[in-house]
């Protein structure tokens, strides 16, 4: 019992949630007043639109890739969402679902050309920065009341960051971890060539990983308007690297396949609670940021240190 | 042609080029319902491309291929092969490391889907490594990537013989026992045995001749893209099977060493360590000029006493005596050994760069003179040395890495396992090469699971559970004694 519980494989799945409870617990010590349904509900608000777009990185890093546009990406489908999703939902709908299709492209073209996805990436966040900038020029828009009222749920007892997160981890894990067609999603992380040779069309693995990546980063922007009912072409721009910062402190690993949708959901809560602790301990906003990798620093080297345990 | 005589296979004039090369020069094979079909031959004789083309993955440029009777020549692809109940066991592994062993089952079987997919998958695939190697310890929610290589290798032989929707016919296992211990490769040997008994077919490939010549009904030798031989396999002997494989290289040699068998203790101590279990029956020494076999069953702890070595010499630890600098010989090339993205004299540089630097930069000059000493004296097979190290055959590649470690200023060479999956040719030169360097006063270290490899080496020990457990000279030796201390019951 004893040596399953320090095996290097529980260590590892249980560090994302560890530095979360070590983290809720450090604010609880300096700010007891946050032991609440209010102070957690407002402390971790921000927490589903980050952990949407972490999952939406976490779809593209299964795969050995990396996204460097999900920030602008996120931005342009909540400027579609305070405009013409509210104006007209079904244009919206349609615009939506259309860059949804983009995605999938996109996964396509790295596939086929062989492309390396930082590349391709990285000018794509040019292109949905740019659309966005069209789509409203300055920043405005109302959000759909029912995005609204989907987001401004109120639950009992737990606040609803917390319930929505839970859920958002429990069905990514259900899809990607569980089921059958998951494990050929992730094997193709872990060695494409042996995907490739049993059968499975490696192409076709791309798009659905690129298109579920897209799926999330629309879900991400529209829960992001419904928090702040208006939006800005700018408005998500820090989301690329804390959904990256999110995957890897959540237990995902940059190439292999090696990732864990309940991790990257406490990943991206942990992340989210940092800038609350660092305000609470009245660090400056100027350090915040500098503080935050800071932790993700601490996080890393002990996942480090039990991987060389292992080996 | 419809009517079947029950051949699985059969390609007729099957040619593949990859520009100027000729891997398949124009083959004819068949394969008959419980048969098991032994195929060898040099490193690049072709032996893996015409099992690509058997799988699916490669097609040939001309030829006719007709599976059950049909031809398919130019509808063949992985799928196909499936359908028709053909699968590969491939040399470098086809494991996802990331997924579990029985996920790693489920890939192979587009059928097991649905709820409890896992459950059966991992019924399914611990069922089969029970049948063929019992006792493995291996669960089905082991991350594949946690196992050892030999343990990799079991599921994915276990794996290749699971049985879903399709039907199994006929089954390719590339270099199956390169990465497994005596026992499991016996274990896996006499499985294939009863399975062809009972009517599936087996391709073998394999560089352990023994195992070729006492398990297949028919041996086919191929050379440079071609059949050269295909007879019963009982007409054959190890002398005619080199012979076929255009080996001139005789056997004999390795009986000559023994004669000049080192005195022991003679030249002073090279390296004096012990392994961290306190366990141990005896010491282990190596003296200036010794070739010292670590044996035993696989992963038992001689890569462990090897690493250790390398570490007290590199790093200064205390943890064993070394008098001299050291250079490891990686046998998991892949992983340990290659860098894939640099040149072939680069690769064989890497280790002597301190010797080659000018004003601070590495000399190409230097370097580039380097690359071609060892290309003659090793006999590495390539136009260019400046071509990537992967234009080279796995057993090219291994010669550039003993390059490395031999061109450097290394006093004590370490060999982890080197000659996984290399053809016989090039064992001989190499055998001959360490031999060579350990009469100019080298000391080499030698893990090997090969019993024939030890035959070269002046003393021996023998390692089970981490310890050292026999220590045997050169007399001393024999399959028999290294198998009894493999298996001794622990006290």
């Amino acid at each position: 019992m004893l040596d399953a519980l320090t095996s290097p494989r529980f260590l590892r799945a249980a560090l994302p949630a560890a530095s979360f409870a070590i983290l809720l617990a450090a604010i609880f010590y300096v700010q007891p007043r946050a032991m609440s349904y209010f102070g957690m509900n407002l402390m971790l608000q921000y927490t589903v639109p980050i952990a949407l777009a972490t999952i939406a990185q976490m779809f593209i890093i299964t795969v050995n890739d990396l996204d460097l546009s999900i920030g602008p990406f996120v931005g342009l489908t909540a400027c579609i969402g305070a405009t013409m999703l509210a104006d007209t939902p079904l244009l919206g709908l349609v615009a939506l679902a259309a860059c949804v299709a983009a995605y999938a492209a996109l996964g396509a073209l790295i596939h086929l050309r062989n492309l390396p996805s930082l590349v391709v990436t990285l000018g794509m966040s040019f292109v949905w920065l740019g659309i966005a900038v069209l789509v409203l020029p300055t920043p405005g828009g109302t959000a759909p009341g029912w995005v609204k009222a989907v987001v401004g749920l109120k639950t009992p007892y737990v606040p609803y960051p917390i319930i929505a997160a839970v859920a958002i981890g429990l069905v990514v894990h259900l899809a990607l971890m569980t089921s059958s067609y998951g494990a050929v999603l992730r094997g193709a992380g872990g060695n494409p060539r042996a995907i490739g040779r049993a059968g499975w069309s490696l192409l076709k693995i791309k798009m659905v990983m690129y298109s579920a990546a897209g799926f999330f980063g629309v879900l991400s922007g529209l829960s992001l308007i419904g928090l702040t009912s208006a939006a800005d072409a700018h408005i998500a721009d820090r989301y690329t690297l804390y959904a990256i910062a999110g995957v890897i402190l959540g237990g995902g690993e940059f190439v292999g396949g090696r990732v864990s949708p309940i991790g990257a959901v406490i990943g991206a809560m942990t992340l989210t609670l940092t800038g609350s602790f660092l305000t609470f301990l009245k660090i400056s906003p100027d350090w915040q940021i500098g503080a935050q990798g800071g932790i993700l620093i601490i996080v890393l080297a002990l996942r480090a240190l039990i991987n060389r345990r292992e080996g | 042609m419809t009517a079947s005589d029950g051949t699985i296979v059969s390609l007729e004039n099957v040619a593949k080029h990859f520009g100027a090369v000729r891997a398949l020069d124009g083959v004819d094979l068949r394969v008959d319902p419980g048969m098991c079909l032994g195929l060898v031959g040099h490193n690049g004789a072709g032996k893996s491309t015409l099992m690509n083309a058997l799988a699916g993955i490669l097609a040939p440029d001309r030829g006719v291929m007709k599976v059950h009777g049909h031809d398919l020549t130019d509808r063949y692809s992985v799928a196909v092969a499936g359908q028709n109940g053909i699968r590969c066991v491939f040399q470098e592994l086809s494991l996802c490391p990331n997924l579990t062993v029985a996920e790693n089952a489920r890939i192979f079987h587009p059928s097991l889907t649905g709820w409890g997919w896992k459950r059966r998958a991992g019924d399914m695939i611990a069922g089969k490594l029970d049948e063929i190697f019992p006792g493995h310890g291996i669960q089905p929610d082991d991350i594949v990537g946690d196992l050892s290589i030999g343990k990799r290798q079991m599921v994915e032989i276990a794996r290749a013989f699971t049985v879903t929707d399709a039907s199994l016919h006929l089954v390719i296992l590339d270099e199956p026992t390169s990465s497994l211990d005596a026992v499991t490769s016996k274990q896996l040997l006499d499985f294939v045995r009863v399975e062809v008994d009972q009517g599936l077919s087996c391709i073998l490939i394999s560089h352990m001749l023994g195992e070729v010549l006492d398990y297949c009904d028919r041996i086919v030798v191929m050379k440079d893209g071609l059949v050269v031989a295909a007879r019963a396999g009982a007409e054959f002997n190890r002398d005619t099977l080199v012979a076929a494989m255009g080996n001139v290289v005789e056997m004999e040699e390795i009986e000559e060493h023994e004669a000049r068998e080192w005195q022991r203790g003679k030249t002073p101590v090279a390296v004096e360590a012990k392994t961290d279990t306190g366990n141990d029956w005896a010491p282990f020494i190596a003296h200036k000029g010794e070739i010292v076999g670590l044996a035993g069953l696989a992963a038992h702890g001689q890569t462990r006493m090897l690493l250790k070595i390398y570490e007290a010499a590199m790093r200064g630890r205390k943890t064993a005596t070394v008098s001299g600098p050291v250079a490891l010989v990686a046998g998991d090339r892949q992983t340990d050994g290659i860098f894939h993205l640099w040149s072939i004299s680069r690769n064989i540089g890497i280790r002597s760069l301190r010797g080659m630097v000018r004003r601070g930069l590495i000399d190409p000059v230097a370097e580039a003179a380097m690359g071609r000493e060892w290309q003659d004296r090793i006999k590495i097979k390539t136009p260019d040395m400046n071509d990537n190290i992967l234009s080279l055959s796995g057993g090219n590649q291994q010669k550039a890495l003993f390059a490395r470690a031999l061109a450097s200023d290394a006093e004590i060479i370490l060999m982890d396992d080197p000659m996984r999956g290399v053809d016989v040719g090039t064992k001989l030169e190499v055998y001959d090469l360490i031999r060579d360097e350990a009469e100019k006063g080298r000391t080499f270290l030698w893990y090997t699971t090969e019993m024939d490899e030890l035959y070269n080496c002046d003393h021996t020990y023998v390692f089970r559970d981490g310890a050292i457990v026999a220590d045997l000279t050169r007399k001393e030796l024999s399959e028999e004694k290294v198998l009894q201390s493999s298996f001794k019951e622990s006290a």
